[in-house]
């Protein structure tokens, strides 16, 4: 257990060399986050000065693309310091290692953490200072929809790892387009109800969707539904499960296949 | 049995090579081997992807504290067949063991006492040399890591070079820090691919020379694959010849070029080469 978590932090550490060898690699970390909240706060300063009907909303706008944030931030911090290795040609030298998977996915998750902290305060403080609006309005449901989206990032991000091992280069644009097939099921910027009825399984198998559901509750009800977080979290620790299953088999696979060696050439 | 019959291939290479000293004898520096557990043995190994045989059939064993050559032409099966002993690539058919352990099922059991060095793998370019041996050294368990660090460091006369990026090394200044990596850990069994290959011929003879020493004092195992046949007559107890993903010749290479009535291992490759 001991030695486990000596190369779980090794492995953190080699992030954190390389996070700090670049002060543009930080700044990229809460650039793009910063950019695309100012987008979204002034449209949501519009609409809450407009007195329409739609000034009701624009929390809820904003708050969503925080949260919307979250996941997608958490897994490209989860997948591109993972893709680091490709990119250095280092893979084979960790897989030589005694370094096992999970010690490699704990430590990438730990980096996904470090990133998104990295990324989202500064963002969230922007959000405050600029237009207003106080995240912490969620109350301690927050910390619990942060939780969710973060688990559901490293899931999806284990399975681009393992496919990026599996099948080379031509899975890297995964990283970027994965979560995309996520955001008009998982009822992002609307509830489920506006869903056409056949979606609506689909959306609900996506823990996403409890997160954002919930946010709505919070805000425009001001109630925090327990029983959508519970049944997330539960969720998220089958889809964990399947995640890092996943990453191992295409692992495994990969090591069938050959290439592990010359991964990065 | 006798030690060639041990230890020696016992298939196509018996037919092509008769070897006619003891590893016991071969051993320069006179060593007992200490148990009969090969450090490698290769058996039946075969890799196929898709139609083509990258590997067919190899088997050869290389016993405790031996330096053993892998040689062939480009696409001759050996980074393959290097790749299956470090349990990166399994077998289609056959099995690479190491230390007693089949690399394609247990390998994490006997992952701590080895390590490689190979041109297809680079350290991270964005840590300095430092921060790599640390990373490594700290991957690998090493006690005492700082001396450890310091002791590799002086010996491969990296010390200028220590807080440097890696990436903005000279490409030798980089091969040096990559076998210092294959050796942080002290390993028993150490694969080295071209270890040489972007050296100077001085610097070339020099790391040579560090790696007969830690072969010396560590007893270690060394599977070499190289292109430069006076590396390998320098460095190898025996050869293991490859092509088309077969072993085409194995022995001494003193023995090898009496056999093919050649000047040196360099004649016998290229006659291999063209023949095989």
């Amino acid at each position: 257990m001991g030695s486990s978590l000596n190369r779980i932090a090794a492995m953190t550490a080699r992030y954190y060399y390389i996070l700090r060898s670049s002060w543009l690699r930080l700044l990229e970390i809460v650039y793009w986050p910063a950019m695309q909240m100012l987008v979204w706060g002034f449209l949501y300063t519009y609409l809450y000065d407009s007195k329409s009907a739609m000034a009701s909303t624009a929390g809820l706008l904003l708050g969503a693309v925080l949260l919307w944030d979250v996941l997608f931030r958490g897994q490209l911090g989860f997948t591109f310091t993972f893709l680091e290795e490709i990119w250095s040609r280092n893979l084979a030298n960790l897989m030589m290692s005694p370094l096992q998977p999970f010690e490699l996915a704990a430590s990438l998750m730990l980096m996904s953490l470090i990133r998104l902290v990295i990324g989202t305060l500064p963002v969230l403080l922007l959000t405050w200072l600029l237009f207003g609006f106080n995240v912490y309005a969620m109350g301690p449901g927050l910390i619990v929809f942060f939780l969710n989206l973060v688990l559901t990032s490293w899931a999806i991000g284990l399975v681009v790892a393992g496919l990026v091992i599996r099948q080379g280069f031509g899975a890297e644009s995964l990283a970027y387009s994965i979560m995309i097939v996520l955001l008009p099921l998982c009822c992002v910027y609307y509830p489920v109800a506006a869903l056409p009825l056949w979606l609506h399984p689909v959306a609900w198998s996506l823990t996403p969707t409890y997160v954002f559901e919930g946010m709505r509750a919070v805000l425009l009800d001001g109630t925090f539904r327990a029983d959508l977080m519970l049944e997330c979290l539960a969720l998220n620790a089958v889809y964990l499960a399947i995640g890092f299953s996943t990453f191992v088999a295409l692992l495994q696979s990969a090591r069938h296949k050959g290439g592990l060696l010359t991964m990065g050439e | 049995m006798n030690h060639i019959e041990r230890f020696l291939p016992r298939r196509h290479l018996t037919s092509v090579s008769s070897p006619s000293a003891t590893p016991a004898q071969a051993n320069s520096s006179g060593r007992p081997n200490p148990d009969d557990t090969p450090a490698i043995a290769v058996e039946d190994l075969c890799k196929k992807y898709r139609s083509h045989w990258a590997v067919d059939d190899v088997n050869f064993i290389v016993p405790k504290g031996w330096t053993v050559g892998l040689l062939g032409g480009n696409g001759a099966g050996k980074t393959t067949t290097i790749a299956m002993i470090m349990g990166l690539v399994v077998p289609s058919f056959g099995r690479a063991m190491v230390l007693g352990h089949d690399m394609a099922t247990e390998r994490h059991k006997v992952l701590s006492r080895m390590n490689f060095e190979s041109p297809y793998v680079a350290l991270p370019g964005r840590l300095t040399v430092r921060q790599n041996l640390t990373v490594f050294g700290r991957l690998y368990g090493v006690a005492n890591l700082k001396t450890r660090i310091e002791e590799l460091i002086e010996d491969f006369e990296l010390g200028d070079v220590l807080d440097r990026v890696t990436g903005r090394l000279s490409a030798g200044q980089k091969t040096r820090v990559a076998v210092v990596k294959a050796l942080i850990n002290d390993p028993d069994v150490l694969l080295l691919d071209e270890p040489t290959a972007s050296l100077d011929p001085d610097r070339a003879e020099w790391v040579r020379g560090r790696l007969r020493a830690y072969q010396k004092r560590r007893g270690a195992t060394i599977l070499l694959s190289s292109h430069n046949m006076t590396e390998v007559e320098q460095l190898c107890d025996f050869v293991v010849i490859m092509s088309h993903g077969r072993v085409v010749a194995m022995g001494r290479p003193q023995e090898l070029a009496e056999r093919f009535k050649c000047r040196d291992l360099d004649e016998v490759f290229i006659y291999l080469a063209r023949v095989a």
